[in-house]
């Protein structure tokens, strides 16, 4: 049967059965989890009793909920400071690191090695250096010059940039290391003829280089923007004895959707939630897109 | 003509040669900058390994190297048995997640790469489109699946989420690209079946890919935190991030041991960095440029 095949069938074959397992895999573990959150999302459910269908119930709780406004709020809170803050020192440090012969290898391990972490690991130490004396490392230091403590994860202002450092710490190096791929695509004889007009370095920085990285600078800020939309790990194990808190000051999207889904079994209502976040990401990178490639 | 056209090289070259001396100044305040930042990068490890070999007595004081460092930390930590099991569930997850990502989503890379069949074209945009679903998305499905089949609380109920990925197929097929269709087109003469040509012609001439997709799945899988916590009840089937959230978590636990066992799940991925740095960081280079 197979013998009597042509060259191009058997290929048809060969490719389907590479496939078989994979589109199974895809079929099952992907596509289906897709439409069932979605359709959960439209019913009642507390994993115990009868699922009943409820139409926009759980959307229409969801938006009038104060919390999930507060919760929403926050997500975009560490939208907005994470992604530009990394970006920037991330450039600052790539620019400087790309111009830097001497024990590169050295310096670079230095920035990359917390990329390498994990960040349950590094929440729980962070959360050990903003303890309050005679604990932490932060306030140690603070009271050993003499300067008052700080509320790093009490304060209800605080704990979100708190809870936010550690996040951008670990991904610095990351994006160190794609900015430095991005400067050295630059062709060098555009530096050459810049030096040979005599352009200043400030403008070479500003004519030259930012707009030949846009291409890497658009990578970086929806990599790192959908990272600091999904943030979870780091506010978990930072808050355990009071998820979120204080006040749900520091509780993002994703830490609502794993309590009410699997503290408070309301399956339906957090399936809602994760359509919302769907939707607050795809929104978010194609806004970034258009905007970042236009310009 | 000629003398505008000279003029502003001279210019350039005497700008140039002037102020060398600061120039070499600059380059040092500049490498003395990146290299005080680089250490303060490295500050928040440092503390975590340097705490975790000191006594109760001195771990809140400011001092980086203990007084007598000793592993008694890591002796008691180990000793209570369930870092131990936590460990080699993270090591087993992340085995096996990494050879099966390695495999298929080569497979399919291959296949999509150097096939021409059809529906190859609707397989490639479905595959495609699985990148923009969260896996927040997908957890609840996972967990109601996962009670469904008895999954729950098992090695298959935390890894099946993850055994292939689309940010790896994409990667691998990218490689496969840059494999020259005579090679296949000469081992297929050769009489070697589809399979063999894959696994004996094009896998190895994307070697520097495979490696790089490899630390990227076993890092994923190690670090793995939201689904390792769903999915798991029983203490002894925690991963080292769940294990270490429950077990920094409990009432009276001293910072130290908490350090040792942040250290514990910390120290293996630092060591692969440090065997492999060059891989991990081209393929880096490598994922972000081509993924």
């Amino acid at each position: 049967m197979y013998r009597n095949l042509t060259i191009r069938q058997k290929q048809i074959v060969w490719a389907w059965a590479f496939l078989a397992l994979p589109v199974l895999f895809y079929s099952v573990i992907r596509f289906y989890p897709t439409g069932n959150a979605i359709l959960i999302s439209f019913q009642d459910w507390n994993l115990l009793g009868d699922r009943t269908w409820t139409g926009f119930d759980n959307y229409q709780k969801l938006f009038s909920d104060p919390v999930f406004w507060k919760v929403f709020k926050n997500t975009f809170v560490y939208l907005l400071l994470g992604t530009p803050l990394s970006l920037i020192i991330s450039f600052v440090i790539a620019y400087h690191l790309d111009k830097t012969r001497f024990m590169h290898g050295l310096l670079r391990m230095l920035y990359f090695l917390p990329f390498m972490t994990s960040a349950v690991a590094m929440a729980w130490v962070w959360r050990w250096f903003y303890q309050p004396v005679p604990v932490g490392l932060f306030n140690n230091a603070l009271a050993g010059m003499g300067i008052p403590q700080f509320p790093f994860l009490q304060s209800t202002t605080w704990a979100l940039p708190s809870v936010l450092a550690p996040a951008v710490w670990a991904g610095l190096g990351f994006q160190v290391i794609i900015f430095m791929a991005g400067l050295r695509a630059i062709p060098r004889s555009y530096y050459e003829a810049a030096r040979i007009d005599g352009v200043s370095t400030w403008t070479v920085l500003w004519e030259i280089t930012l707009p030949l990285l846009k291409p890497t600078i658009v990578f970086i800020v929806v990599f790192s923007s959908i990272g600091f939309l999904r943030i979870f790990d780091h506010v978990f194990n930072m808050t355990t004895n009071n998820p979120g808190g204080p006040l749900n000051s520091t509780k993002p999207l994703v830490l609502m959707i794993y309590e009410t889904a699997f503290s408070s079994f309301d399956m339906g209502y957090a399936a809602a939630q994760t359509v919302v976040l769907f939707v607050v990401l795809l929104v978010v990178s194609l806004i970034q897109l258009r905007i970042l490639r236009d310009s | 003509m000629a003398v505008t056209e000279i003029r502003p090289t001279t210019d350039a070259l005497l700008k140039t040669q002037a102020p060398k001396k600061s120039a070499n100044m600059g380059q040092i305040i500049r490498w003395t900058l990146l290299f005080l930042g680089g250490v303060a990068m490295v500050m928040p490890i440092a503390y975590m390994i340097s705490t975790s070999l000191k006594w109760p007595h001195e771990v809140y004081n400011l001092k980086l190297i203990p007084d007598e460092p000793h592993i008694e930390n890591y002796t008691y930590v180990l000793e209570d048995g369930r870092f131990y099991w936590w460990f080699l569930n993270s090591m087993i997850i992340a085995v096996i997640t990494t050879i099966c990502n390695v495999i298929f989503d080569s497979l399919v890379g291959y296949t999509l790469c150097k096939f021409r069949f059809p529906g190859r074209y609707i397989v490639f945009i479905a595959i495609l489109s699985t990148l923009m679903i969260p896996t927040e998305m997908l957890v609840i499905p996972w967990y109601l699946m996962s009670q469904q089949f008895g999954w729950l609380d098992t090695y298959w109920g935390i890894m099946f989420p993850g055994l292939m990925t689309a940010f790896g197929t994409f990667l691998m097929k990218q490689f496969f690209e840059t494999v020259p269709d005579d090679f296949i087109e000469a081992a297929r003469i050769d009489g070697l079946n589809e399979l063999q040509i894959w696994w004996t012609v094009a896998m190895p001439l994307v070697k520097p890919a495979l490696a790089a997709l490899a630390i990227f799945v076993f890092l994923g899988n190690w670090t793995a935190f939201i689904w390792p916590l769903i999915v798991t009840n029983s203490v002894e089937m925690y991963t080292l991030p769940v294990g270490l959230s429950s077990f920094g978590d409990e009432a009276d636990v001293a910072w130290e041991l908490i350090m040792t066992g942040a250290a514990i799940s910390t120290i293996p991925t630092l060591i692969v960095f440090l065997i492999f740095q060059r891989y991990i960081i081209q393929g880096v280079v490598m994922a972000g440029l081509k993924g």
